[in-house]
């Protein structure tokens, strides 16, 4: 490699192969701060659920309900697509990016009516997630029960 | 300290499984919608393979508020039902163990629309 003496053209090749390198890199630099933080207050969440004696099932519950409520509400507030613009996957992964995929649609579509408008709408994005992650579980469930007994 | 030390490890791990997701999107193209089912499937796909279980004893919240995380709860659901209920089980056992959160969408979704105004897309 001739690193010194570089012919423009070879550099504005380097430049264009560099330039998008590092766009990603800070796309996952904030994806990666954004979604730990909220995992950060998934943890806080669980432990007030612990300090409230919510028993193991409940726990969970209660923390996930309160990160859709905050996913939804900051939807509301036009606060979570600021957030989503900053950083990308670090808000569309966690579970308060699915209350935003389930908040955002029926909202944009309220002017269409209850019924069609925001009944329908809700499910735009979370019908396929439920529809593959039930269905999934279920795939998963049966094999369990078939290979059960032989596991043990 | 060990206190401190979940947090931390919620905090990686819950990070980096945000990192896989935009990788696959600045790589892929792939459309937030589908970004979401992936990660739910794989998740649930995770824990019937039982790989998943381990990695929520170690990060806690980092591993269980990622979508991944619905996916474990819905397979983990599945199996349970299984062993309480038989073949049934493995039909009511994953919507039975997310019904909060599933529930909780729907409502705040709803109240959401009826309260606010459409913004416009920063």
């Amino acid at each position: 490699m001739t690193q010194g003496n570089m012919q423009p053209e070879e550099y504005s090749k380097l430049v264009s192969k560099m330039t998008p390198h590092s766009r990603h890199v800070r796309g996952c630099f904030r994806a990666f701060w954004v979604g730990g933080v909220i995992c950060m207050l998934g943890q806080a969440l669980n432990a007030l659920g612990e300090t409230l004696n919510l028993c193991e099932t409940a726990g969970p519950m209660f923390t996930s309900t309160v990160l859709i409520f905050l996913g939804t509400t900051l939807t509301g507030l036009g606060i979570y697509d600021r957030i989503g613009k900053y950083a990308g996957c670090g808000s569309i992964v966690p579970i308060t990016g699915f209350a935003n995929s389930v908040a955002a649609p029926a909202l944009e579509y309220r002017r269409e009516g209850i019924v069609m408008g925001i009944g329908a709408k809700l499910f735009t994005l979370a019908g396929p997630v439920l529809v593959y992650g039930i269905s999934t579980s279920i795939g998963i469930g049966v094999i369990y029960w078939a290979v059960r007994g032989w596991l043990m | 300290m060990s206190e401190l030390l979940i947090y931390g490890k919620a905090f990686l791990v819950g990070g980096l499984i945000c990192v896989i997701g935009q990788i696959l999107m600045q790589t892929t193209k792939l459309t937030s919608a589908r970004i979401l089912v992936l990660f739910v499937v794989s998740g649930a796909i995770l824990t019937g393979l039982g790989i998943y279980k381990p990695l929520v004893d170690f990060a806690g919240a980092g591993a269980t508020v990622p979508l991944t995380g619905f996916g474990y709860s819905l397979a983990m659901g599945a199996i349970e039902g299984v062993n309480k209920y038989g073949l049934i089980g493995a039909l009511c056992g994953g919507v039975t163990k997310t019904a909060a959160g599933i529930s909780a969408a729907v409502l705040f979704g709803l109240l959401n629309a009826l309260i606010f105004k459409p913004h416009a897309k920063p």
